[in-house]
Order: structure tokens, then C-alpha cells, then sequence
């Protein structure tokens, strides 16, 4: 009995379900919409480059389209569940604030001198607050300028405030490679913080000792 | 040696650890099997079961997009300065390749539910009231242009003819052996237009001789040029890029 109770507090909840269930979700869709974005891009590259044919999905433009117009719905109905617990739970408040521009600075740094301590997995460190709301505004900008590009005529107003179809275009791109960008950053630092993998999963984690 | 090592340090930890280790392993793997299916030659588009859903999701934003279509807004217009030039050719075929159509003896034949079916020729539709439009052309493709284009408003040119515009699809055979279809709603707005000249001369072959018709809420390929015939219908018509896998709707 003791011994059972003594296990129980060793373990301490540090992922609600509804974040992992909408991450792996978000992961998925994520994954959909970049690669079945790169096929798109590859029919009229905004840029002096195509990407490899091996990353992209859909085999040809109408495939990539399909899929792209496919998962949007995922990404944004998911997106939506997640946004909506963050902020009524008061998930966001508790795990993404307070956040300064010196913690910031200061904690990725250490994280590129490799000397970021990541000891309490309950508590989101100023880098990975910093790259969690960065990866949530990119999302947001992503399904903004997409649906401006989709529909430059019936959400022109949209379409204006981001440069026009043109515009949106850019804005697009560029909110994909941040994206991009920030999740690849993601899976390194989960590579080197192994222990966290499985705490997306399970929701626990060990207390630190 | 060394393998000794590890092997012995590896028995000293618990078998819950080990356990933990081989979670971990499979997840990875799985993990790692699912990203190599995704960038491998394996293309899971082509699995059918994936091409049925991709298909009901292309039918689901067909529906979603005409309701999201509002027939009273209009496509932006443009100073003539804004004006790409030159305008981009672009067909499935290259541009030696375009279909030249004689205009003295051409005739629009009309088909399905239509009242008057009586075929027109060049100088009768060009004897219509006229309108113009400068407009953004956007390619399914991404890239986008601006161009002028004149012609007969579409919605004028049904009534006269007395379509039937409770029909669902209005849709169209080129000479070139394209074809596309338009719903009866994009039909009938006002910017939709049958167009014979752009930039103020006739239409030149290569932007669609003798006539294109110009939807601006629409991508490009919902645009058809070189028309021959044209129908009213409730059977869903296809066409050319949409058999292929092209959204049906692609409204802007």
C-alpha cells in the first residue's frame, strides 16, 4: 500500500490528453500539408528551386491538390479543438507564461552551448515556450494566407491585407519554412531529450529526483 | 571486450528498463517505417482506398465552395497599367500546336436545355452589347496574370437563348478537344463573361479563337477557349483536367 502510493507519486501528470491526442493529430496533418504543399509549390516555383520529388506526396499537381485540400480540414478542425482547451483550460497561461525576451535569449544559448537543463518536464523552459507559441502563430498565419490563396476572390478583404494572391503566396511560403524550420528544431531536441518522446504518449513523466 | 562490458551493465539494470528500451525501439521503428512509406517510391495516393477518400473530400470542398461562393461579390479589377505583358500562353499542348479555327464559317452550336438552339455565328455574337474586364487569371498551378478580356456577359447571352437556369451545370466542348464545366451560379455571375477579343483586338489563337469564356471567381482551366459547343444539363459534365483529378468547383 505504501509502497504502491510512494510509485504513484513518482510520476506526475505533465501532458493533458487532449494535447497529446491533438498533437499526433496536428503531427499528421502537418506532415500532409508540407509535403503535399512542396508537389503545388513544384508546379510553379515562386523560388529558383523545385524540391525533391521523393519528399513531396501526390505524385503529380491534381495529387498533391487532393491531399492538400484534404488534410486542410484535419488541420484546421484539430486546431481548432487545441485552441479552444488552451485557452478556456488555461493550459496556454500556465505552460506558455510568463515568457521575456531576456529568458528567451538567455535559454537558447544555453540550448546551443548544450547546456539547457530540461530536469522538470512539467515546466516548459523560455526556448520551448518561444518555439511553441512561434509554431502555433506560424500555423495561424499558414491557414490564413492558404485560405486567402484559395479563395482570393470571395475573402479578397483577407487576400488584401497579405499583399493580394501574390502576396498571400510569399506570406505562405515563408510561414511554411518557419514552420518548417522550428518543428525540425522540435524532433532534435527530442532526439537529444529522449525522454520526452515517450511522455507524449503517456502523459507522465518521472519526477525529477 | 568491450561488448562484454556492455552486455554485463545492461543485465544490471532492471528488466523494466530493458522493456522500456524495447517500447521505445519499436515505437521508433514504427515511427520511422511510417516516414519511409510517405518518402519511398511507395506512393500511398495510388492506393485505392486512399484515391476513394481523396475523391470524397474533392466532391465535400465541391459542395463547401459553392457555399462559400457569394454571387453578388465581384473578382478585383485592374488599371490597364496593371496589365501582364505579354499574358502568359498556356494549354495541355504546346504553343505550335494551336488549333486554328476558320471564323467565316464557324457557328456556336447550342445543346441540352436550351430553348433556341439555333446556331450563331461570329458576326451575330459580336453584334451583342459588348463589356470589359481587367482581371487576375489564376492557374491552378500557382502563377497568376492580369489581362483584358471583352465580350458578352454569359448571364445575358443565357437568358436570351432561354437556357433553363434552374439546370445545375453549364458545360463546354473546344475545338481542341478540351472541355470543362461550370455550375449554373458561377454561369450567371455577373463577371462571367464570353469573350472574343483581348486587349481590345479579336482573340488571337493562342489565347483562344474565336471566343474563351472568362471566369474570374473560377482558376484558369475553368476558362475554356476555342468553344464550339456549349450545354445546359443536371448530369455532371467533367472535363478535360477535372477527369483527371482536378477539383471540380475551383472557385476563387
Amino acid at each position: 500500500m505504501e509502497a504502491a502510493e510512494q510509485g504513484r507519486s513518482d510520476w506526475m501528470k505533465i501532458h493533458p490528453l487532449v494535447v497529446r491526442v491533438t498533437h499526433w493529430i496536428n503531427a499528421f496533418a502537418i506532415l500532409i500539408m508540407v509535403t503535399s504543399g512542396w508537389q503545388i509549390y513544384n508546379a510553379s516555383p515562386l523560388f529558383p528551386f523545385r524540391f525533391p520529388r521523393e519528399i513531396t506526396l501526390g505524385g503529380w499537381l491534381a495529387g498533391g491538390i487532393q491531399w492538400h485540400f484534404a488534410a486542410m480540414w484535419l488541420l484546421v478542425m484539430n486546431g481548432l479543438v487545441y485552441l479552444a482547451y488552451g485557452i478556456v483550460s488555461g493550459h496556454f497561461r500556465r505552460k506558455f507564461f510568463p515568457i521575456t525576451p531576456g529568458a528567451i535569449f538567455r535559454d537558447v544559448k544555453d540550448a546551443l552551448r548544450g547546456k539547457l537543463a530540461h530536469d522538470d518536464l512539467s515546466m516548459y523552459n523560455a526556448a520551448q515556450r518561444a518555439a511553441y507559441i512561434a509554431i502555433i502563430l506560424c500555423a495561424v498565419v499558414l491557414v490564413l494566407s492558404g485560405m486567402a490563396i484559395w479563395k482570393p476572390v470571395q475573402m479578397q478583404e483577407l487576400a488584401g491585407l497579405l499583399g493580394g494572391y501574390e502576396g498571400a503566396r510569399r506570406v505562405h511560403f515563408i510561414a511554411m519554412s518557419l514552420l518548417v524550420f522550428i518543428v525540425l528544431v522540435h524532433i532534435v531536441m527530442v532526439a537529444l531529450v529522449p525522454r520526452t518522446l515517450p511522455t507524449m504518449f503517456t502523459g507522465r513523466a518521472r519526477r525529477p529526483s | 571486450m568491450k561488448k562484454r562490458t556492455m552486455e554485463s551493465s545492461l543485465a544490471e539494470h532492471s528488466p523494466r528498463l530493458i522493456r522500456s528500451i524495447e517500447r521505445r525501439l519499436f515505437l521508433r521503428q514504427g515511427l520511422s517505417l511510417g516516414a519511409l512509406a510517405m518518402l519511398s517510391g511507395c506512393n500511398p495516393t495510388d492506393d485505392e482506398g486512399v484515391q476513394k477518400l481523396l475523391t470524397g473530400m474533392s466532391r465535400w470542398n465541391d459542395r463547401a465552395q459553392a457555399w462559400l461562393f457569394n454571387p453578388n461579390k465581384l473578382a478585383p479589377e485592374y488599371p490597364e497599367s496593371a496589365i501582364t505583358t505579354p499574358f502568359p500562353f498556356n494549354a495541355f499542348y504546346g504553343q505550335d500546336e494551336v488549333p486554328i479555327v476558320d471564323g467565316k464559317g464557324y457557328k456556336l452550336e447550342l445543346a441540352g436545355m436550351i430553348r433556341e438552339k439555333k446556331p450563331w455565328t461570329l458576326p451575330e455574337l459580336y453584334a451583342l452589347p459588348q463589356t470589359s474586364q481587367i482581371t487576375r487569371h489564376i492557374c491552378v498551378e500557382g502563377w497568376s496574370a492580369i489581362g483584358k478580356w471583352s465580350g458578352v456577359r454569359f448571364s445575358d447571352f443565357l437568358a436570351r437563348v432561354g437556357a433553363d437556369t434552374t439546370a445545375k451545370y453549364v458545360g463546354f466542348k473546344c475545338s481542341d478537344d478540351y472541355s470543362s464545366s461550370i455550375d449554373m451560379a458561377t454561369a450567371l455571375h455577373p463577371q462571367t463573361l464570353l469573350t472574343f477579343r483581348y486587349a481590345d483586338q479579336i482573340l488571337p489563337p493562342e489565347y483562344g479563337f474565336p471566343m474563351k469564356l472568362r471566369v474570374p471567381t473560377k482558376l484558369g482551366f475553368k476558362n475554356p477557349k476555342h468553344i464550339m459547343s456549349m450545354f445546359v444539363t443536371n448530369e455532371y459534365p467533367g472535363g478535360y483536367w477535372e477527369d483527371q483529378g482536378y477539383n471540380w468547383y475551383s472557385g476563387s
